[in-house]
Formats: structure tokens, C-alpha cells, sequence
């Protein structure tokens, strides 16, 4: 047992004090973060350039009433095109709308015609459309003797709101689902990159101890399980370490940023949700605060330890699985992709399934990849803010630890004839075979 | 007592028999040459007194124990292709590889400082492995194989790549810890080395035990009686009846005689003939003649 806690130990130790672990450590939650902070920028900038726009209004749709929309500054005038055009060219007015008379009452689509040298941009263009839109069914509303008050009461915002049966079920509210799919969406992605990035990993220690001939002199101190399973422990080890730290270190870097630069990310958010969806942005920021109260009301006490444990589970059983495949590998790197692709497609199809688990988290297809060892590490842990059946989780839970023990002794079994065979052509056939020789 | 004792190990690889019914003794202070052509079954056997692999069926007794997991921390194994983690500072890696094989901390550090003083190698402690020459990394394998004061040693081409007075250095040391007691299982091409370092041999080939022994006795059973002689003068006609002429010009002659007795008897002839010599020896087959002439199944 010592020889194994000292494996793990150096494993840990050289690879937390490489330079290039605290630099991903470091560099990727920053990434992101200026990431995010250039988005913000980008959707929030505005043209502060002031534009004048005239309006030749001959049917009187707007009884000479525009807003005025951020640098934008319209005036009515009754001259005529010609030569309202060629105020445009002198420089009196950036450019000429002209609203044509409707043809009826009644006809959906109206034309609008705008003369300029440069045109409206994306966001000035909707705004637009929008008012002129408004303002033309307030004149159709009084054309047609319509009460405006009364048919503003038609439109009815309809909102879901879940109710339980009985009294020991949680009473949902109507954004759990939005923020159940995006917390799920976001463990899922997390088990996804952890399974790639610590699984290849192991994969490759495993290759450079075997190419260096350095598991020669490993394996007459210590049993080649030892080695893998102290490997695979102290990787794991690395993952948990960086993990912890991005937990820490990106609320912290969010609120430095805040303080620094005075970007609030909650009004970054309301931005990108409105550009994305044109919501109002007063309704952006109720929905913000409602989905973070939602957040707050989770489970956190069943979901992160469990989360921890679909997290450790699934990656032992998968980097277990790349140790087995790292020992076959020779000198020949041609030969990794094909055999690590049939460990890389089950994981992909979890990914998939996670994706419909998040949407339909009841749904069979979403028990089943709850409970199917290779894919439940990735899709249970979406599906922990839904309300899951507790017998639902204990069951994946035995199933997926029984079936990690199961392959890491596989695994094992694999790389103690691996390790030492040079030369061989190494296929899924060859490592069956292993699996049976005799110590 | 023999410190290693191999009887009647089989080992078989996916219908390959690479080790067949091999029995020998290794005695305590002794260097042991284990020897064989390529795919002789060298490697297989190494491996499996190294626990790297386990008998199919015979034993392999240490120190008078059936062979075990406890038994690694008295053995050390330097294999042919030396092994490293590259990117690991030397100093660090020697302390992991000893406390791997049983030892303290403590006693890790203070035996690695031992040596590389010893060695005045002490800058190069906190060097990366893939910093240091071919011959360095070997030097510090070598202390790497030693560092826990094992009881058998097993060395695989331990010269090899090394210069002249660095591979004087670990013979010395080699024949240092030879007094200290200690078994060394040597293994090798070179045969030079053989004759120069061991004191007994086996030769496998084809994964059986082919020849085993003190060299000294097997140089003398396979001796064929060839004795070179110096001389001033000239020599009559007549040499021929002493044996067989290998060689003679420059009075210098190589003969084949039938016996030690016609040696001899060829000496006194040719000094009743006048002639003055200067020089008389035989000529013992070296392991290299023997080895070749063994494994071609002409002995």
C-alpha cells in the first residue's frame, strides 16, 4: 500500500508542479473570461454617431409623431423627394423616409422606403420597423374605430407554473426546466472534457513509461496494478485539483473584472439575451434574478456530492480504459487513433444522450443513459437538478461502481502484458488475448 | 550456500517455450555470467528472477526462500535499455526509485548523496534526466541499481556506451560489492568482459542450459592443447610429429598438440635441437571459441 501512495504522490506532484498545468490552470478560466467580457463589448457598442433622418409622411400615418431612438433624430417635412435628396447630398440630413399611404385597412405588410448614402444599421434598421410598425396599427386602430385599451387586454403571456401531487414533492417553479437543461448541459460538458483531457492523459504516461523503458525498472519494485491504479489515482488527483481551483477561481475573477472594468455581467447577460431574442430589457433582468434564485433552491447537498462521484467513477472507468489501449501502443502513434476510437464512442453517444436528458429528463431514453455504465457518468449528473427518483440514482450508482471495478481489473490484467511487449502488432484481438495469459 | 538457486524453471510464451527446464546456482560474492545468443531465453529468465513475471512451473529459491514480492527490495535490476523518466530531476527520481524498493527518505537521500559523492557527480543533482549524456544516465542507473544495498544484482550490458574510465569505474564497483558478498548476475555479448570479470558462467541457448561452471575449469575442459611457442634459432624438420601445425613463421609457432605430454616432449626436442626459447604458454580457448563452437553443436 505504500508503494502505491508513493506512485500516486508522483504522479500528482510532477505533473501539479509542471509549468503547463499551472498555466492551464491559470490561462483557461482567464480565456474565458475575456472571451465573455469582448462579447459584451461587442453586442453592447453603439454608434455614437448622431444621425438626422427626415420623414416624408404624404398619407399622415404618423400624425407628425417619431420618437426619437438613441442618436437617432427624425423631422417631418413636406418638400418634395428631389429635393429633400439633395439635402442628403449637402449634408443636412443623413437620409429620407418616406412612408407611402397604405393600400387598405386591412392589409398586413406595408413598405417603408429609406434614402441614404450609408444605410440604417442592424439594430437602428429593427428599432425602425418596430415603431413605424407600432405606430401605423395605432392609426389602422383609430381608422377602424378600434379601442386601443381593449385590444391591448386581448393579448394574454401565458406562463406554466409546475404544482406537485403530494406534499414531499418540491414545488418546481416555471424556470426549472430552462435552468435544470443548462445546468445539466454544463456537468455533462464538464464529465465530457474531464473524461478527454485526463483520460488521454493516462493513455499517454502509460505510452512514454513504455517507450523509455522506464516501466522495466518500475515493475521489478512494484506490481504492474500497482503502477496503472497509482497512475490513474494521481491524474485523477490532478483533475480534481484543477477543477477546484476553476471553482474558486472564476466567481473570483468575475468579480475582479466587475470591479475593474465596471462591466456588470448580470447587464452583459440582459445584453446578449435581448440582441439574441429582442426581450425586453427590463424583462431580461427579472429573468436573470429569477434563474438565479432558481439556482440558489437546488438541491446542492444531493447534487454535488453526487456529482463528485459520477465525476471520480466515470473517470476511473474510462482512463482505466485508455491505460489498458496506452499499453499496446507502441512506437507507432498511427496505431493509438484506431484503437482509442472504440473508447471515444461511447462517450460521444453520452454526450448526444445528454442533450435529449436535459430536454425530456423523465423520458426513458433518459433513465436508460442514466443507468447504462459507460454513458451514465456523463448523462445522470444533467439529469441531479431534476427531481430523479433517489432509487434511480442509487442503482446507477452500484451499477457504475460495480462495472469501474470490473474494468479497472480488466484494465489491469491488459497492461501487465502490455507494458512489456515490444513489437507487437497491437489490435483488439491481440489485447483479448492478454487478458488471458497467466502471471 | 548458493544465494540463487534456479531449478528446473519453464516458462512459455503463446506456445513459444522460452525457458526450458533451466537449472543453475548463483553463490553468494560471485559474478555470474549469464549468456546467449539473441532470443536464447536470457530476457525471459531475467525477468522472471527479477518477479517481473512468474515460472510456469520449477522455482527459483533466494537465499534459500521460495522467490517472493518482499524479496524486490534486496534485488536490483539494471536492464539493457536504460529507462528514465526525462523530464524528472535525477536527484528525485533516485530518491523515488529507492523508496519504491523499500527505503526511507532518510536513507534514500543520505545513500544517493553517498555516491555522487563518491562518484563527484554531486552538480548533477538537480539536473533533468534528458539533460545528461548517454554515459551519464548510465552512471546514474548504475547507482539507481544500487542505491539499496541489494543482495543480487542483476546488470544487463552495463558497459555499454561507456568510455574507458567510466566503465573502469562501476567495475570497480562491481568488484568492490563482489567482496562485500554480493551475487552479481552479468549479463552479455561482450566476451572479453566475461573472461575478464566472472567467475562462473551459464550459457543458454534455445532456452535450455547448454554449459555451466567455473570459467576457469571450462576453459581448461575445452582446452584443445595449443601451445605457442617463441624462439631464437632454427628449427628442424620435424615439428609435424608433435601435432598440428596452426601456425609457424617468424619463430613464432602455434601447434595442436595431442597432449600436454607431446608438448613437452616438442619443447625438448627442440631445445636438444639447439634452439633457444624465449616464450612457452598454451593458449586456453577463450568463452568467445567456446561459446561459438557450443551453440553450432561442434562441443
Amino acid at each position: 500500500m505504500d508503494k502505491l501512495w508513493l506512485i500516486i504522490k508522483r504522479e500528482y506532484l510532477t505533473r501539479v508542479k509542471s509549468k503547463s498545468f499551472l498555466l492551464s490552470t491559470i490561462l483557461t478560466p482567464l480565456a474565458f473570461l475575456i472571451f465573455f467580457v469582448i462579447i459584451g463589448f461587442i453586442i453592447g457598442y453603439e454608434s455614437k454617431e448622431n444621425q438626422k433622418v427626415v420623414i416624408v409622411d404624404k398619407a399622415n400615418l404618423l400624425n407628425k409623431v417619431m420618437k426619437d431612438d438613441k442618436n437617432i433624430y427624425y423631422s417631418f417635412s413636406d418638400k418634395n423627394l428631389d429635393e429633400l435628396k439633395k439635402e442628403v447630398e449637402s449634408g443636412n440630413y443623413n437620409g429620407v423616409l418616406v412612408i407611402p399611404g397604405l393600400d387598405s385597412l386591412l392589409s398586413k405588410k406595408a413598405k417603408a422606403y429609406y434614402y441614404a448614402k450609408t444605410q440604417l444599421g442592424l439594430d437602428a434598421q429593427s428599432n425602425l420597423e418596430n415603431e413605424l410598425g407600432d405606430k401605423i396599427s395605432e392609426y389602422k386602430m383609430e381608422k377602424l374605430g378600434l379601442d386601443k385599451k381593449m385590444l391591448e387586454s386581448i393579448k394574454t403571456e401565458v406562463s406554466l407554473d409546475p404544482e406537485p401531487i403530494s406534499a414531499s414533492q418540491k414545488d418546481e417553479s416555471s424556470s426549472t426546466a430552462a435552468v435544470g437543461a443548462g445546468l445539466g448541459t454544463v456537468m455533462g460538458i464538464i464529465m465530457y472534457m474531464s473524461v478527454f483531457i485526463y483520460g488521454t492523459m493516462v493513455m499517454r504516461s502509460v505510452m512514454e513509461e513504455k517507450m523509455s523503458r522506464i516501466v522495466e525498472v518500475m515493475i521489478s519494485s512494484v506490481k504492474p496494478f500497482q503502477l496503472m491504479l497509482g497512475k490513474i489515482l494521481g491524474v485523477g488527483a490532478v483533475g480534481l485539483t484543477q477543477l477546484l481551483i476553476w471553482m474558486i477561481l472564476i466567481p473570483l475573477i468575475s468579480i475582479t473584472v466587475t470591479a475593474f472594468f465596471g462591466i456588470n455581467p448580470h447587464e452583459m447577460q440582459a445584453h446578449s439575451a435581448m440582441a439574441a431574442q429582442s426581450i425586453d430589457p427590463d424583462d431580461a433582468k427579472v429573468m436573470i434574478t429569477r434563474m438565479l434564485t432558481e439556482v440558489w433552491s437546488l438541491n446542492w447537498w444531493l447534487i454535488l456530492p453526487s456529482f463528485l462521484f459520477y465525476f471520480i467513477c466515470g473517470y476511473i472507468l474510462y482512463s482505466s480504459l485508455f491505460a489498458a489501449v496506452g499499453s499496446a501502443i507502441g512506437d507507432d502513434l498511427g496505431e493509438s487513433q484506431s484503437l482509442t476510437l472504440p473508447i471515444t464512442i461511447p462517450v460521444i453517444i453520452g454526450f448526444y444522450i445528454m442533450f435529449a436528458a436535459v430536454r425530456a429528463p423523465q423520458s426513458s431514453l433518459a433513465v436508460w443513459g442514466s443507468l447504462i455504465p459507460l454513458f451514465s457518468p456523463i448523462v445522470m449528473p444533467s439529469r441531479l437538478v431534476f427531481d430523479v427518483p433517489v432509487w434511480q440514482i442509487a442503482l446507477s450508482m452500484f451499477i457504475l461502481l460495480a462495472t469501474t471495478f470490473f474494468f479497472v481489473w480488466l484494465a489491469g490484467r491488459i497492461y501487465r502484458v502490455g507494458i512489456l511487449l515490444y513489437g507487437k502488432k497491437a489490435s483488439y484481438k491481440e489485447l483479448k488475448k492478454w487478458m488471458f495469459y497467466k502471471d | 550456500m548458493s544465494f540463487l538457486q534456479i531449478k528446473e524453471v519453464v516458462k512459455t510464451y503463446d506456445k513459444k517455450v522460452a525457458v526450458d527446464h533451466v537449472s543453475f546456482d548463483v553463490p553468494d560474492g560471485t559474478i555470474y555470467g549469464l549468456l546467449g545468443p539473441n532470443g536464447a531465453g536470457k530476457t525471459s529468465l531475467i525477468r522472471i528472477i527479477t518477479t517481473i513475471t512468474r515460472p510456469d512451473s520449477g522455482e527459483v529459491l533466494f537465499n534459500g526462500e521460495k522467490l517472493a514480492e518482499k524479496h524486490t527490495s534486496f534485488i536490483g535490476y539494471m536492464p539493457e535499455e536504460r529507462g528514465f523518466y526525462k523530464k524528472m530531476k535525477v536527484g528525485e527520481q533516485l530518491v523515488y526509485l529507492a523508496r519504491l524498493k523499500g527505503l526511507s527518505l532518510a536513507d534514500a537521500k543520505q545513500n544517493i548523496n553517498y555516491w555522487f559523492e563518491k562518484f563527484e557527480i554531486m552538480d548533477w543533482m538537480g539536473k533533468k534526466v534528458q539533460d545528461l549524456s548517454k554515459g551519464m544516465q548510465q552512471k546514474v542507473q548504475f547507482i539507481s541499481t544500487i542505491i539499496h544495498k541489494p543482495k543480487l544484482i542483476i546488470l544487463d550490458e552495463p558497459f555499454s556506451g561507456l568510455d574507458p574510465i567510466n566503465a573502469n569505474l562501476i567495475e570497480n564497483e562491481i568488484q568492490l560489492l563482489k567482496q562485500q558478498g554480493v551475487s552479481i548476475i552479468f549479463s552479455t555479448h561482450r566476451m572479453e568482459q566475461v573472461e575478464e570479470i566472472c567467475d562462473q558462467i551459464v550459457l543458454i541457448n534455445q532456452g535450455k542450459n547448454v554449459l555451466e561452471g567455473d570459467v576457469k575449469e571450462i576453459k581448461n575442459k575445452y582446452k584443445e592443447h595449443l601451445y605457442n611457442v617463441r624462439y631464437v634459432g632454427d628449427v628442424k624438420e620435424g615439428v609435424e610429429k608433435f601435432g598440428k601445425i596452426r601456425e609457424h613463421l617468424n619463430n613464432n609457432l602455434i601447434i595442436n598438440c595431442d597432449s600436454a605430454q607431446h608438448a613437452n616432449d616438442l619443447l625438448k626436442w627442440m631445445i636438444q635441437g639447439g634452439v633457444q626459447i624465449t616464450s612457452f604458454n598454451e593458449i586456453l580457448p577463450t568463452i568467445s571459441d567456446i561459446f561459438i563452437r557450443k551453440v553450432e553443436g561442434k562441443i
